[in-house]
């Protein structure tokens, strides 16, 4: 099947992703780390732009830039270096903005995304290096603003830009494309995609193979899929009342879910981009193969080694190489012995349902020991979830001692509460455990399936073959069930 | 030569005001200095390389370790606009 | 106490009496200034002199008093570039070379007055006004760095820190008869020092006499971290102070005499080439044919650099604020009121080379002249060890007289503005005086070869007495 593109869509996204994971900003030592910090407190003369600073280039940013460009499968440029973008705005404390212009240290790459018609390429233009400005909050609205406030503990947070070519051809496309692109930067482990502002998206879209538009600003994937939806039916609309496309910049307002023409500028913006004379150029190609052996298994491999491996669906193996904390939770769970199969279960449909219907998302892990969840709009709600306790879990309701609808409350129970307790405290507490009584029923039945010959002797009239039976269902209760209640059972199961 | 429209231009471009009197006076003065810079068109430079930096140094790095902010009052200190631990500047547009 | 003492003299002069007298006496002398040098004397430099005799130190400049170019960055002391832009600024932070002072033992007297900026070759384009010449005070002392050039002539500082971006250490150098040096590009780290143009600029000492320079340059020069642009040369300046020219080879450019040259200046400089010969050097004359193209490609990558570099003052975050309807507005109000007509001059010249449509034209094409202007230093400098020039081809003019017409004033920067475009080392030395008014020798070298530069400038201070010669005026 081949996807007909009827309203011819192209779709190009650029995105901007910061890599958190770095300890330091982007030209200066200030700790990357000023999430939850008071405003101004993670600056520094530099990141301020005070007159006299230079900057120093952090080598680690230059390192995850490589490592992203190689994961896209983009050309690694042979020599690269940094541009000033020239423009006023309050949160540049410079009045320049410290980029990459024609030498980007990533050119052309791809990702293939399942598209509309099965697997779907779609070309990387080129990624590069920049650093973030400081934040801005308006007093009021943007619109009827009395002022501004000027928050410089992002300014100088090293940025990766990437841009793809307009190869998406629906808000579905470019919504899995972003899913993949932010997937595979964490297994790359450059960026934290759950810390605010880490991933920012501007849109171009056009219909009818027409002239593009830019939709800006856009901060969620939700966000960018809903975007899409809007702008182009906007667009179409405008194109059936025999209107015209026109080249512009729209901007998402993210509440009422509608693009809106951005004012234009008095008189155009002209960037006078040129060369950063207070940064050398770089020549880094000779550290790829380093960097290429510390590259993680990707997302595409992860998922086709877990299908092979663990014996499990693609659709599990997609979902639990989503994310690579999930993924490693998912093989420590393994390594323990359990059936994979059941464990792919209970964390992929079961644990990852009940963390989506509670908005708690993954935001860390102790490797081989937990993943920790937080709820995305109360962050206070932590919850940690221990491998032991899924192996525990799954391993119960392998052995058949917890029914499903119990395994599914331990979890629930686990989700729920804010006191860590284990599988086996919460069965206990609760009663899950199967009742004996059910536990000899199941070894009655088991017994009455596997020994047909016994079966057929007794009621072709032989006793004895009944204490053979019963007989059977001690050794499978371990001698725990009374031979009385058991030796009923069977007459009652035997006679219907 | 450039003219009044581009001093304006170039004015907005450079966030200075410009007076209209002031146009006229830049506009002259910037047409003498661009006539002195227009001599360099008599150099044939088709296969010349720029110099960006005399300096042919490359890959100068720091590595990836915190170092001391300065602390918020003194952030603060160089301006008299500020609130609850920002900069305030008057609103944008 | 002499009015004016070598660092060598200043440091025997503090053991006699102490660091807290030494600096008492040059803030005295400061105090009763005819030429306007100072934007800010510090109040805390007797204090700082005064824990160094108490608590002692080991450092080569323990207790030595230095002033301070406006433009370097000190912790406590405005940093104002000479500009209303930046009234009320004072940095958080030291820059490098102030760090290396400091841990020297250095004591800074002050700040030092400075064309706006640096774009200037007079000290005129001042918010604090003009500064005045020493051996003339109607005269100009030169510029961007004139305060600190006057102060050192008029015996208020022994030696100074200035910044050359087109020659604003060498140009008051050679018009207040004091020594100045401008480093190789990267051999100071400019960590700290607002930037007027970044690609052009090194921070560089004046003093009254070589060794003075090579003293300071031991302690400010070396790799800094901080500047990707810092290079280690591992130079020991002061190995260089030897009285020996034999064998050097001396290239005259003859493009460094040019029309207009003042017939004095030209004879000062010949007399000064015959007596390096008269030593056992020789010389020849060469040709540096596009040295006449250096000065259009020097301003406009200087003004586009800036017009990029002064973006940052914009009333925000420090410095003077004009009230404004929206922020665009009173940005532009601020710029408007806190530069000075030069500045706004050279941003917008700046900003249009850069310019769309216009940037190749303009800025590519400098660059690529550059390239020719640095391929005839290297092409000469193969020849011969050293070229010898004037630094200015006429002595200071009169305060107000080239400050109408921007272009005779960039004029003014002919023979130093190459040598910022080919990053080479360029000191300054007086040869001579017409009519009362100094004249500079300019001795440039090859890329981090300051050993042959200074050995050549101390030599011939060694053999002749100009260096020795006093502003009348001030004495």
């Amino acid at each position: 099947m081949v996807y007909e593109n009827p309203d011819g869509i192209r779709i190009g996204l650029e995105i901007h992703v910061q890599l958190n994971k770095l300890k330091t900003k982007m030209f200066c030592g200030c700790s990357s780390d000023y999430h939850n910090a008071a405003p101004n407190t993670h600056t520094c003369p530099i990141c301020l732009g005070l007159p006299g600073t230079l900057p120093v280039l952090n080598k680690k940013a230059v390192e995850a830039a490589i490592k992203v460009g190689l994961a896209l499968e983009g050309e690694i440029a042979e020599e690269t270096q940094f541009h000033r973008k020239n423009y006023f705005y309050p949160d540049l404390p410079k009045g320049f903005q410290v980029t990459q212009y024609d030498f980007p240290i990533v050119g052309k790459g791809k990702v293939v995304i399942e598209g509309e018609d099965g697997e779907h390429v779609v070309g990387i233009t080129r990624a590069h290096m920049e650093e973030d400005p400081g934040k801005l909050v308006h007093i009021g609205s943007i619109e009827k603003s009395k002022g501004v406030l000027i928050d410089y503990n992002r300014s100088g947070m090293p940025l990766i830009e990437t841009v793809t070519e307009p190869d998406m051809r629906s808000p579905k496309e470019a919504r899995r494309f972003l899913d993949k692109f932010r997937n595979i930067l964490e297994y790359l482990d450059v960026f934290d995609g759950n810390l605010e502002g880490a991933m920012r998206v501007d849109a171009n879209v056009s219909v009818h193979w027409g002239t593009r538009v830019e939709v800006k600003n856009i901060s969620s994937h939700k966000g960018v899929e809903r975007a899409l939806l809007y702008e182009i039916m906007r667009q179409k609309n405008v194109i059936r009342r025999g209107g015209k496309i026109t080249l512009e910049t729209r901007h998402f307002d993210e509440g009422r879910g509608v693009t809106i023409s951005m004012r234009t500028k008095e008189e155009a913006e002209d960037y006078r981009y040129f060369r950063e004379p207070d940064l050398m150029p770089m020549r880094v190609t000779d550290w790829i193969p380093a960097i290429r052996e510390t590259l993680p298994e990707l997302p595409d491999a992860k998922r086709a080694r877990f299908i092979e491996q663990y014996g499990i669906t693609d659709m599990h193996a997609k979902a639990l190489t989503s994310k690579i904390m999930l993924a490693d939770f998912h093989e420590s769970i393994c390594a323990q012995g359990v059936d994979p199969k059941i464990a792919a279960t209970w964390t992929a449909d079961v644990l990852l349902g009940e963390l989506n219907y509670r908005d708690l998302v993954i935001g860390a892990d102790v490797q081989g020991y937990a993943i920790i969840c937080y709820n995305q709009k109360n962050p206070d709600i932590v919850r940690h979830i221990r491998v032991n306790d899924m192996v525990e879990l799954v391993t119960f309701f392998a052995e058949g001692k917890i029914s499903d609808r119990a395994a599914v409350e331990v979890i629930r129970s686990i989700l729920d509460s804010k006191e860590e307790k284990t599988p086996l405290q919460i069965i206990e507490e609760r009663g899950l455990l199967k009742a004996e009584s059910d536990l000899v029923t199941m070894a009655v039945e088991e017994t009455i399936a596997e020994n047909e010959a016994a079966v057929q002797d007794y009621l072709g009239g032989a006793e004895k073959s009944l204490n053979f039976l019963v007989g059977q269902v001690m050794k499978k209760t371990k001698g725990t069930a009374d031979a009385k209640t058991a030796r009923e059972l069977i007459l009652k199961e035997l006679k219907g | 030569m450039i003219t009044k429209e581009d001093v304006e231009h170039i004015g907005w471009l450079a966030r200075i005001e410009i007076s209209e009197q002031e146009t006229v006076e830049y506009m002259e003065k910037l047409n003498s200095v661009l006539e002195y810079f227009g001599q360099l068109d008599e150099l044939p430079t088709e296969d010349v390389v720029p110099t960006y930096h005399v300096a042919e140094i490359y890959n100068v790095f720091r590595e990836d370790i915190v170092e001391e902010c300065l602390p918020q009052e003194t952030v603060l200190a160089n301006t008299e606009y500020k609130q609850d631990g920002t900069f305030r500047v008057p609103k944008i547009g | 106490m002499a009015k004016w003492m070598s660092v060598a003299q200043v440091k025997e002069k503090i053991i006699e009496d102490s660091a807290e007298e030494v600096t008492a006496r040059y803030l005295e002398v400061i105090g009763k200034s005819k030429v306007n040098g100072y934007t800010k004397v510090s109040e805390k430099a007797l204090e700082h002199a005064r824990r160094i005799d108490s608590e002692g130190h080991d450092g080569p400049l323990a207790g030595v008093p230095i002033a301070i170019k406006d433009n370097i960055s000190v912790v406590g002391l405005p940093n104002s570039c000479g500009s209303k832009i930046l009234e009320g600024y004072v940095p958080p932070f030291n820059a490098h070379v102030i760090e290396k002072l400091l841990s020297a033992g250095a004591v800074i007297l002050g700040k030092t007055n400075m064309d706006e900026f640096a774009m200037g070759s007079s000290t005129e384009t001042s918010y604090f006004g003009p500064t005045a010449n020493p051996w003339d005070l109607e005269r100009v002392p030169g510029g961007s760095s004139g305060g600190s050039a006057a102060v050192v002539a008029a015996g208020e500082a022994p030696f100074a820190l200035g910044s050359d971006t087109g020659g604003s250490v060498r140009c008051p150098a050679a018009f207040c008869g004091v020594v100045g040096l401008k480093p190789t590009y990267g051999a100071v780290s400019r960590y700290g020092v607002v930037a007027y143009a970044n690609s052009l600029e090194q921070v560089g000492p004046l003093a009254n006499n070589v060794a003075d320079i090579a003293i300071l340059m031991d302690v400010i020069a070396g790799y800094d971290g901080r500047d990707s642009t810092s290079i280690d040369s591992k130079i020991e300046y002061q190995k260089a102070l030897v009285d020996d020219v034999k064998g050097l080879k001396i290239g005259v450019p003859k493009e460094f005499f040019g029309e207009g040259i003042h017939p004095d200046v030209e004879k000062a400089v010949w007399n000064a080439i015959h007596k390096y010969e008269s030593l056992g050097a020789t010389w020849e004359e060469v040709s540096m044919p596009n040295i006449k193209y250096a000065l259009a490609s020097y301003y406009i990558i200087a003004m586009s650099e800036a017009s990029s570099n002064l973006a940052r003052f914009d009333g925000t975050r420090y410095g003077f604020r004009e009230s404004g309807e929206n922020w665009h507005a009173m940005v532009s109000k601020t710029r408007a009121e806190g530069f000075g007509t030069e500045v706004k001059r050279r941003i917008l010249l700046g900003t249009y080379a850069l310019s769309a449509g216009y940037h190749d034209k303009y800025y590519l094409k400098a660059l690529k002249v550059r390239t020719l202007v640095k391929q005839d230093f290297d092409k000469a400098l193969a020849k011969v060890d050293l070229l010898m020039a004037p630094t200015m081809p006429n002595p200071a003019f009169k305060i107000g007289e080239k400050i109408e017409d921007p272009l005779t004033l960039y004029l003014s920067d002919v023979n130093t503005c190459p040598i910022n475009l080919a990053g080479v080392p360029s000191v300054s030395v007086p040869c001579g005086l017409t009519d009362g008014l100094p004249i500079g020798l300019q001795i440039m070298g090859k890329p981090f070869d300051e050993p042959t530069v200074l050995r050549a400038a101390y030599t011939f201070e060694q053999n002749t007495d100009y260096h020795t010669k006093r502003p009348p005026e001030v004495a």
